[in-house]
């Protein structure tokens, strides 16, 4: 048995038992273990890849081939490098995390388990498949369990956002089809058999009109997850609807399925489209960094807040993406799990808060340092990393992408790069308007006195997003090289 | 000569902060104190140490000062780009190690004291020491991406320090204004790195600022609207250090600033890192002085300049203590910067810079000395306005001799330490720029007029209404006092010319004597005046400011600043941009999408009709089918 398929297996496994379990103790046991194995898991594999590393060159490493549907020559073909191995890692913490949030989950619990790791599996295929085809099947197995999470178990007009962050998903999972057999019938350029094999096509010449007409399909169609502006607007209703551990699953791995979507497959397989169409997916992105930095700093509700927040971060990972160098490369895969792991922590304490005073809206909480130190205090910490203070993972991915892009000799980008880094600024502003309002200040509501302190179950959540962070930050050297060493064949293809 | 140890005396007050922060609730708030102050002398003796090592173990090696640098790289961007970690050892560095400790170290002993009774003094301490670590990580820095990266943690101590009593409004709001104010100058400072990265492929002090390297002699070989990029970087790294210094038009947040407890104002906005902008150019200044012929260096001492003038009049019509002393601050810190931008570079000629140097240390010195007399008094009247203070001499000797030492020193009266500093900073200006010498000496006049302004208000006049009769503080606030106001009185003594030159070469520096009467001259004048309008309750300085008219009410309302920003804060940023943007959000490009999901149903409902189940219907639809496309085959193919 290979270590990769076991992130396939396992949540198979763990679903089948909690079929069998009766009511919320049991379902989180399960579900509780299942996610402790695969933390395990990803763990191992870290070390198991650097030991491979040392002595395997190749692109991929722990590769593995089966044929699934001779006829299209689909394949079950699963391989990780160093970019794979930190989001796995990134994603079994973050179902863990969502796992312990979810401690005291009222409805349904043994369904709400099941549909999150069903998700989980769908994310965890999504980054070790090598093959196009299976890539968008299990990005879909990834997209459709969020409807049900938000529409069953989520709050406010849940059935109204669920349906427009599915729809939204959909089409773009539809253009991203269309993309995929473009690719697809194309990968016979060079007279060899037609596949669905990344390593295989990235050898292949696609001819450059095909590129440039399939480059913004592709690039659209992994964007709209990873909230590129216009098509951003799933995510504040999305993700204020949805329950505490779906947003931070969601905004915490699914929303990278697009930068990591677009670095693999657009990036790598069409890099003429890419540099074609670099300059104007640039000038969206660059709006999208700071239109959702003025967007956050007029919200009042604390889920809205922190998912325009997530669209300006996020859009500096596609706009890392699309400077096309390795720096700015590097800082963009630092960005998804930096963002990963701090977006997850907001959503995890915002669940908390709300949890205990009812509300969510900013104006209406204040002085909660006094009353809930340790919930606000994790709060302002998130806050100061979300706003690229040294010391965290933010203040990493953020320089990398910025230093990464001013190297283009383009004036153009060199422009678009200042206009980002304006971002940090007006990040500032919005996230310690939220701390002096919400968390300093004198107690704005008696009934706030008596709010429950933290539980064990919540700060071994917070701890376990917390730690990535602060590591990441203050040692960043071994991440950095490990994904360097990834990034090589990427961008020799984008120079070529 | 290694000098690694030297790695230790940031470390000490990180690992105080982190056992601190952690251990919160375990650690009672008494200890505390105490395990802050040992932390801060053990870093301090290091400091010292490493002082005596490098200027009299070491020494000069053929008539000039040695660098030494100890890193290892933390983080790769690019084959030549990368941030480095580490040490480096010169002159300016060595001083910055020993005024942070000993005003680190004095705070911390007088915050045992004034801190008493606070339930939340460790997180009190615990803050310190993050200051305490990232000050010394700022002065110790070997590139320029290690000192922004302390720079922030600076930043971000200074926030936490500020909005210390959290549940008070105005202490969230002054520590937010500091925050994004400097922020936003950090803008610049990070635009300015990423230009010189991108132009000179280093980020290294000593590649940037060997006089003979490229990233100096090819300044000319960039050019963006007229000048060198290069100077661009440098004014834009300029501005970062205006943001901390407070220069204009950045320094509205350093009297709000003031809210927070007042050995904070005392360590981080009086001595330690609001010169970290002074010291930033100073660290920069071989760049500074030969690119483009000293272009943005005259960028420098002008602002440096405007800002001293300016600081100085607002500081004659504010009512409160502390926040006289963060104007008198302000000003102080112009002097230091215009003292650098009028500096040459070779022996005699860097007189400015080391001036500005020395100026640093003693202004660090007998300021933080007032702040802590003043945070005495305050801590005796329970009041910040100086209304409420008033012959207080009689009852706090300690705090009055000490605060005028202090006061004498600030004024530029021998043989206090600030004559010999000042001194030396109008001799530098009188040589390259009269119009700053002027300037100059106006501003010293103003201080000490200002000064003895509040120190008459304050220890002599009438008593006013106490509560309790006001006390001496204790020992654990007047010692620091009266340490500091030795070194007050004995530190103008060192000859600075000798350790601290930008050739780091060192010269003979010698008093200019009638400069030097005319700067005793013009104290001596202020003083007198302060003397004449304050000593006793007398209408003079009310009829004098009614002379002045609007301009004293502009004075008062300091020009307006404030009121500047928050128009752009408040009424463009937040009702022109932000909210325009999130209702375009919500209703065009949110509307947009729900619209076509509107649009898809409304469709349907209308085309669902024609699914009626009705067999004639669909045998009508189906010949008409076949019509059209029999026409189509037969017309058109």
């Amino acid at each position: 048995m290979d270590i990769i398929s076991l992130f396939i297996i396992v949540p198979l496994l763990t679903i089948l038992v909690l079929v069998f379990t009766k009511g919320l103790k049991q379902a989180r046991i399960i579900s509780m273990i299942g996610s402790i194995i695969q933390f395990g898991m990803a763990i191992n594999l870290v070390f198991a890849y650097f030991k491979e590393r040392a002595v395997n060159d190749a692109i991929m490493v722990f590769t593995k081939d089966v044929v699934w549907y001779e006829q299209f020559n689909i394949h079950y073909n699963i391989g990780v490098d160093g970019i794979s191995v930190a989001l796995l890692l990134l994603t079994t913490i973050v179902v863990l995390a969502g796992v312990f949030i979810s401690w005291k989950m009222k409805d349904l619990p043994k369904e709400f388990f099941i549909s999150l790791i069903v998700l989980s599996i769908g994310v965890y295929g999504f980054f070790i498949s090598l093959d196009l085809f299976m890539m968008f099947v299990f990005f879909e197995i990834a997209v459709i369990p969020m409807y049900l999470l938000i529409g069953i178990w989520g709050s406010g007009p849940k059935e109204h956002s669920a349906m427009k962050l599915t729809l939204m998903l959909m089409g773009a999972s539809a253009v991203l089809l269309v993309a995929i057999l473009g690719i697809y019938f194309n990968s016979n350029a060079d007279g060899g058999p037609l596949t669905f094999n990344i390593l295989e096509i990235a050898q292949v010449n696609i001819p450059i009109e095909a590129q440039i007409i399939f480059f913004p399909l592709t690039f659209i169609g992994f964007a709209v997850i990873g909230a590129l502006f216009p098509f951003h607007t799933w995510s504040p209703d999305g993700h204020a609807s949805a329950p505490t551990a779906v947003s931070m699953l969601h905004a915490g791995v699914l929303m990278k399925l697009g930068g990591y979507g677009i670095f693999r497959v657009a990036m790598f397989l069409l890099p003429e489209g890419a540099l074609y169409w670099s300059w104007f997916f640039i000038i969206l992105a660059t709006i999208g960094v700071i239109y959702g930095a003025f967007a956050a700093i007029k919200q009042t509700d604390l889920k809205y807040i922190n998912a325009y927040s997530s669209v300006s971060h996020l859009s500096l990972v596609l706009f890392a993406l699309l400077m096309l160098n390795k720096t700015a490369w590097n800082g963009a895969i630092i960005q998804s799990l930096s963002h990963g792991f701090m977006t997850a922590l907001f959503f995890a304490l915002i669940g908390m808060i709300y949890e205990r005073t009812h509300t969510r809206d900013v104006t209406k909480l204040g002085g909660l340092l006094k009353v809930i130190p340790f919930i606000s205090v994790i709060y302002v910490i998130a806050g100061l990393a979300s706003l690229g203070l040294p010391g965290f993972s933010g203040f990493i991915a953020e320089m990398n992408i910025f230093v990464g892009a001013f190297q283009h000799d383009n004036m153009f980008y060199r422009v678009a790069t200042i206009i980002s880094v304006s971002a940090i600024l007006v990040t500032a502003v919005y996230i310690l308007r939220v701390v002096g309002i919400m968390l300093m200040g004198p107690v704005k509501n008696e009934a706030y006195l008596n709010l429950e302190k933290v539980t064990w179950y919540e700060k071994t959540g917070i701890l376990l997003l917390l730690i990535p962070i602060v590591g990441i930050g203050v040692a960043p050297l071994w991440l950095s090289n490990m994904i360097l060493e990834s990034l090589q064949p990427f961008i020799q293809g984008v120079l070529q | 000569m290694n000098f690694s140890y030297t790695i230790l005396i940031p470390l000490i007050p990180l690992a105080v902060f982190l056992l601190l922060g952690i251990f919160n609730k375990k650690i009672k708030p008494t200890v505390s104190g105490y395990i802050g102050v040992f932390g801060l002398l053990a870093s301090t003796l290091l400091s010292f140490y490493t002082a005596y090592q490098y200027f009299f173990v070491i020494g000069k090696v053929d008539g000039v000062y040695q660098t030494f640098v100890e890193k290892t790289v933390w983080m790769h961007f690019t084959e030549t780009l990368h941030i480095d970690m580490g040490i480096l050892i010169d002159p300016i560095s060595i001083m910055m190690l020993i005024v942070v400790s000993v005003v680190s170290l004095m705070v911390n002993i007088y915050s045992i004291g004034y801190m008493k009774g606070d339930d939340g003094c460790t997180r009190f301490f615990a803050f310190l020491g993050l200051f305490s670590f990232s000050m010394y990580g700022l002065v110790l820095a070997t590139n320029l991406f290690q000192i922004y990266i302390f720079w922030e943690l600076v930043g971000v101590s200074s926030y936490l320090l500020i909005g210390y009593y959290y549940t008070k409004p105005s202490a969230v709001a002054a520590a937010k204004k500091a925050f994004i104010v400097t922020r936003f100058a950090d803008l610049g400072f990070l635009i300015g790195i990423l230009i010189i990265g991108y132009y000179t492929g280093t980020f290294d002090f000593e590649t940037l600022n060997n006089p003979e390297g490229s990233a100096i002699l090819n300044w000319a070989s960039t050019s963006f609207m007229g000048l060198s990029a290069i100077t661009w970087a440098l004014i834009l790294i300029f501005i970062g250090g205006a943001g901390k210094s407070a220069m204009m038009p950045f320094h509205i947040w350093l009297p709000d600033a003031m809210e927070g407890p007042t050995p904070v104002s005392a360590l981080i906005h009086a001595a330690t890192m609001v010169v970290a902008g002074i010291f930033l150019v100073a660290r920069l200044f071989p760049m500074y002085y030969f690119v483009e012929h000293g272009f943005a260096l005259n960028i420098v001492a002008y602002v440096g300049a405007i800002s001293s003038l300016f600081a100085a009049i607002i500081a004659i019509t504010q009512t409160d203590i502390k926040r006289v002393l963060a104007y008198s601050t302000m000003s102080q810190l112009g002097y230091m910067m215009f003292a650098l931008g009028v500096s040459g570079y070779d022996g005699q000629e860097g007189i400015g810079y080391m001036a500005s140097m020395f100026h640093l240390f003693t202004h660090a010195m007998f300021k933080a000395l007032l702040f802590l007399a003043a945070g005495s008094i305050i801590h005796a009247v329970h009041s910040n306005y100086l209304k409420d203070m008033g012959g207080l001499r009689k009852y706090m000797p300690i705090t009055h001799i000490t605060f005028l030492i202090a006061a004498l020193a600030i004024s530029g009266i021998p043989p206090f330490a600030g004559f010999w500093s000042k001194d030396e900073i109008l001799v530098a200006a009188f040589e390259h720029n009269k119009l700053i010498y002027y300037i100059g000496v106006i501003v010293a006049g103003l201080t000490a007029f200002y000064m003895f302004r509040i120190y008459f208000g304050i220890f002599w006049g009438k008593d006013r209404k106490y509560e309790h009769t006001p006390k001496e503080s204790p020992l654990s606030m007047t010692f620091p006092l009266m340490f500091l106001a030795l070194i007050s009185i004995v530190g103008g003594f060192i000859p600075f010319s000798e350790f601290i030159t930008p050739d780091k070469a060192g010269f003979d520096a010698h008093l200019n004597y009638p400069l030097a009467a005319i700067a005793i001259g013009i104290g001596l004048t202020g003083i007198l005046l302060a003397w004449m309008f304050y000593k006793k309750e007398n209408n003079l300085a009310e009829k004098f400011a009614n002379g002045f008219g609007i301009f004293y009410k502009w004075t008062c309302n300091k020009f307006y600043f404030d009121e500047f920003y928050l128009f752009v804060a408040k009424k463009i940023i937040f009702k022109r941009i932000s909210a325009p943007i999130a209702w375009f959000d919500k209703k065009v490009v949110d509307g947009t999408m729900v619209g076509i999901g509107n649009k898809t149903v409304q469709t349907s409902e209308k085309i669902k009709g024609m699914q009626s189940g009705k067999v004639q219907d669909y045998a009508f639809a189906f010949v008409g089918g076949v019509v059209v496309l029999a026409l189509v085959f037969i017309y058109l193919w």
